[in-house]
């Protein structure tokens, strides 16, 4: 009797032993290194969008932080997902379980984000998004160890609806893509537009991947609307903005506002085309001393400055690398609670604060592109028109729908 | 006299071989996944039965179907829906993914066969775009997004699916299946009429065979197949997503198809591995995935035209003798 219980006593200690063994280890690195992978698309159509560049930033953040933390080597791994949520989700799973990877970060492409952040909240790895808008990464998806860094569809609504209104753009026509994302887009965006008193003449709806937008762009000239917003994204973006160069709709007086759209996007297209064109960013290099720093050092490594995308996976991965240093050790738990209670303070913005359910809360900026004979230099492509505190721009943990608290 | 006994007794030779290989094959695929990893296993498996459906239309009935990617994004869009939404157990989603895509091959088989050739390849493309749309607009598919996070759950109630090695297993008994399931209709009388078609279809129908009728039985067979690989994916990868459905999804199923060698049985399978491992290899190479496809198909065209096992069959036969000169 004595020695069963003797026995199960052991075994006790043995099973709270092994449940200990996460805080037991947690002086050190697990695997003596931290590895990072950034999972992104560098071969199709967001590879300017977030790409290679987003590798270089992440690699220049761990030179910037030394190239060690805690005296463990810091790694950064990365792989092009192709924009396949299963090529993604099998790369994200090998990382995790065979190749000590600590955090995935990047993810461009919503159907990718929620993958990757799926599979991290199962294996309790830590997975910061930049490269996504979908609000669901902090809403009806969030991961106690998911975060969501640079932008989403709400701060991009806000920002372009809500603060053009204010600099007067109060009526708008909708040139939509037809599905789910488009509409959810230019519903935001509408609601922004009418609290802040603007109104919405009309819109219309287009397929997905159309590439003669003339119809649309007509209809949106003839309503007379001050604004005529884009919401669709990536080539289609492209595509309507160039077309509508062709047919003078910003020097006939009108504005044209993209709501998913980046420096890299402007570059691809070059000022004459771009010119005119209202739209949201977290980072643009000619900000501040630091920005322009920073924007600088990453101009003469890769030739181009970085957006918002680049920029904010510059900023994840040093806060993670801030976060795993503090807390000395790169266990998932301890990590992640200090990601939600450290301020960030970066290059790219000032007093982000994270929210329970993931969300970064900081201050996104209401840009014009500049007419060419305006730039002053390569890459000088932004005009400043507004700043949207981050209260304003993204949904409040309450408010977005995620169980956590 | 003489011949005909050597011939038989390399038939029943060669079909020994061929019996030893296939046994040797399955104890690989099921030692597999205790030296590689499982997920990246059961995609190739999904994508080998894809391409070997596929290939029951294109190497053996001689239809060249580009909308392929229909029945296989559209049974694991069905499949992750039952299973999420309606609480459906895996055995059922996969019934359910598979019997819409026998719907949808139906309909599309239906007006498809009434052409030949480069119309028919049209026709196929232009519904399975329309579906495209479809998916991309349907408020269940969530469309980019995609249908996410679907459970996997139990087998029968029983097996926990969750569990690698479980569903491992589960993966490769499907298919084998499905697998086994080609190889019987290919070396049916059905598959020979099916055959006689694709050689000569003016002597088919004069032979009175109801062509029509075979290609559309022939088409749905294939369709329904391609369902069945690809409502087993939604539960492997626990999402069905917009890439599935795209015309390049049916692009990349005859690259397999092709660079494995048409019309024979493991060529799909061997094309499938090599496509979706370079995918996965080329990932995290830094090289651009599409340029080493694009590559690889050329030099599969210019330089082996039969595919890489097509390639190996005609040698072996060559080489044995038994391929005389036609």
């Amino acid at each position: 009797m004595k020695l069963t219980h003797l026995v199960s006593t052991a075994l006790l200690a043995a099973t709270a032993m092994t449940a200990g063994v996460l805080s037991a280890n947690a002086a050190d690195i697990s695997d003596g290194k931290i590895k990072i992978g950034i999972l992104n698309d560098q071969s199709g159509v967001y590879a300017d969008f977030g790409g290679k560049w987003s590798v270089e930033a992440a690699k220049m953040a761990v030179e910037d932080f030394g190239g060690k933390v805690q005296g463990a080597p810091i790694e950064i791994v990365d792989a092009d997902h192709q924009n396949k949520a299963d090529i993604a989700s099998n790369i994200a799973r090998k990382w995790y379980d065979t190749e000590q990877v600590d955090a995935i970060m990047e993810l461009t492409t919503s159907s990718v984000a929620l993958a990757v952040q799926g599979i991290s909240e199962e294996k309790k790895k830590i997975d910061i998004v930049t490269g996504a808008a979908t609000t669901d990464l902090t809403g009806k998806a969030c991961s106690p160890y998911g975060f969501h860094w640079a932008y989403d569809t709400h701060s991009q609504a806000v920002g372009t609806g809500g603060a053009l209104v204010k600099q007067g753009g109060d009526s708008w026509y909708f040139i939509t893509v037809d599905y789910a994302f488009g509409h959810s887009l230019e519903e935001q965006t509408t609601k922004f537009i009418e609290d802040k008193g603007g109104k919405v003449l009309g819109d219309v709806l287009y397929p997905l991947g159309a590439t003669d937008y003339s119809s649309f762009l007509l209809q949106a000239q003839s309503s007379g609307a001050k604004v005529i917003g884009l919401a669709n994204a990536g080539l289609d973006t492209s595509n309507s903005i160039k077309q509508a160069a062709e047919f003078g709709i910003v020097q006939g007086g009108q504005r044209l506002a993209a709501l998913l759209f980046t420096l890299a996007e402007v570059h691809g297209l070059g000022l004459k085309a771009a010119q005119g064109v209202v739209l949201t960013e977290a980072y643009y290099w000619d900000r501040d001393d630091k920005s322009r720093e920073f924007g600088e050092r990453f101009l003469k490594r890769t030739g181009r400055m970085p957006n918002m995308i680049q920029a904010g996976t510059y900023s994840a991965v040093m806060q993670y690398l801030k976060a795993v240093d503090k807390a000395g050790t790169d266990a998932t738990e301890p990590v992640a609670k200090l990601l939600h209670e450290m301020p960030v303070n970066d290059v790219f913005t000032q007093n982000g604060k994270v929210q329970a359910d993931g969300s970064m809360v900081h201050d996104m900026y209401l840009f014009q592109v500049k007419k060419p004979e305006e730039s002053k230099r390569d890459w000088d492509y932004y005009t400043y028109l507004a700043t949207i505190p981050g209260d304003e721009a993204y949904l409040s943990a309450s408010e977005s729908g995620c169980s956590l608290k | 006299m003489a011949e005909t006994t050597l011939q038989e007794a390399r038939a029943t030779g060669s079909a020994r071989l061929e019996w030893a290989l296939v046994a040797i094959g399955i104890a690989a695929l099921i030692a597999a996944p205790f030296f590689f990893y499982p997920v990246f296993l059961m995609k190739m498996l999904c994508f080998a039965l894809f391409a070997c459906a596929f290939n029951l239309l294109l190497g053996y009935t001689g239809l060249l179907s580009f909308g392929h990617a229909t029945f296989f994004g559209g049974a694991a869009y069905f499949c992750a829906h039952a299973v999420k939404v309606w609480g459906w157990p895996p055995e059922a989603g996969i019934l359910l993914g598979t019997a819409g895509a026998a719907v949808l091959g139906l309909v599309m088989g239906f007006f498809a066969i009434r052409r030949q050739g480069i119309y028919f390849a049209m026709i196929t493309l232009a519904l399975a775009q329309m579906f495209y749309f479809f998916c991309v607009q349907a408020p269940f598919t969530r469309g980019e997004d995609g249908i996410q996070g679907v459970p996997r759950g139990h087998l029968f109630g029983l097996l926990d699916l969750s569990q690698p090695h479980n569903i491992y297993y589960t993966v490769l008994g499907i298919f084998l299946i499905g697998v086994f399931a080609i190889w019987r209709i290919v070396n049916s009388p059905f598959g020979m009429i099916l055959k006689s078609i694709r050689e000569n279809e003016s002597r088919a129908i004069s032979l009175g065979y109801s062509v029509a009728n075979y290609k559309l039985a022939a088409f749905v067979m294939s369709a329904t197949l391609a369902g069945l690989a690809g409502a087993t994916k939604a539960l492997v990868f626990q999402f069905a997503t917009l890439t599935d459905v795209t015309w390049q999804m049916s692009g990349e199923v005859i690259l397999m198809t092709l660079l494995g060698g048409i019309g024979t049985m493991v060529g799909p399978i061997v094309g499938a591995g090599l496509v979706v491992t370079l995918q996965n290899t080329l990932a995290t190479s830094g090289f651009p995935v599409t340029i080493a496809t694009g590559l690889i198909f050329m030099v599969c065209v210019l330089v082996f035209r039969r595919g890489i096992v097509g390639e190996i069959y005609a040698r072996l036969l060559t080489s044995v003798g038994t391929g005389k000169k036609e």
